[in-house]
């Protein structure tokens, strides 16, 4: 509990369970899900080093200034989803496809 | 005691989060990821936050979590369809992901960290808003400024086309 590496591997095992879920998830919604997971991760990493670096409180407000970007990133995301979702009646991130051809 | 409080919640949050990439219900997902978020709050406590804890629990549980699972209401028909996706390429992504896993291991366990003993502080809220006002003042607007364009861009974005 006193020791950066451990929060650092629950950081890292965040971190890539949320890209697992990016990579294999194909629903918008789970997609973002995943997409909080990693911010999360990164957020882990901030506070851990502010307190092991000695309680500096720069890595704080970094993960705060972090926690606002997600809040609106998800607001968005999920305006842009319900917007696919009454276009093209799914949101199966692979059907939206349209820009392709 | 402090030390098993401590491993326990860090499998609480690493097992919920698998829950949230690996289960099929999009709705059980949503419910895992309160519970990893709740568990991410708890390390902040570990790692003396007790501010970003807070933040945490508010911004992160009471709101993103919300409109996720709103969003999942929204986009799925509850009572003809059950509320469930599934994964594609599993076999690669687990792979791809371990290795990242194990790449990011060995980074932090060969690389010296350079560390600083420190007191644990009675609050952190002083400091931050002092540090929110004077050294980072020009961010925290950009923020807010932020904030009240994706406010106004989500409304527009989900409004009924005219």
């Amino acid at each position: 509990m006193d020791h950066l590496n451990n929060y650092l591997f629950i950081s890292s095992v965040l971190f890539s369970l949320g890209v697992f879920g990016v990579m294999t998830r194909r629903n918008g919604i789970a997609v973002l899900m995943g997409v909080e997971l990693i911010l999360n991760a990164a957020n882990i990493n901030f506070v851990a080093f502010s307190r092991f670096g000695g309680m500096n409180l720069d890595g704080h407000i970094f993960s705060l200034f972090v926690i606002v970007l997600a809040a609106a990133e998800a607001a968005v995301a999920l305006a842009i989803v319900i917007n696919i979702y009454n276009n093209l009646n799914t949101i199966n991130i692979d059907d939206a496809s349209e820009l392709r051809n | 005691m402090a030390d098993i409080v401590f491993w326990f919640i860090a499998a609480f949050t690493i097992i919920s989060a698998l829950f949230v990439v690996l289960n099929n219900q999009l709705l059980y997902s949503a419910v895992a990821l309160l519970f990893t978020l709740f568990g991410v709050a708890s390390l902040y406590v570990f790692l003396w936050a007790d501010f970003i804890a807070g933040v945490q629990l508010l911004v992160y549980i009471g709101g993103i979590l919300v409109l996720i699972i709103f969003g999942i209401m929204l986009t799925n028909r509850i009572s003809s369809v059950r509320l469930s996706q599934t994964n594609v390429q599993q076999g690669i992504g687990g792979v791809v992901s371990f290795w990242l896993l194990i790449f990011l291991t060995l980074v932090i366990t060969k690389t010296p960290w350079l560390q600083k003993e420190a007191v644990e502080p009675v609050t952190t809220v002083n400091d931050i808003g002092v540090l929110l006002l004077t050294k980072y003042l020009l961010p925290f607007e950009a923020v807010s400024l932020l904030l009240l364009g994706a406010l106004i861009g989500a409304a527009i974005l989900s409004r009924e086309a005219t």
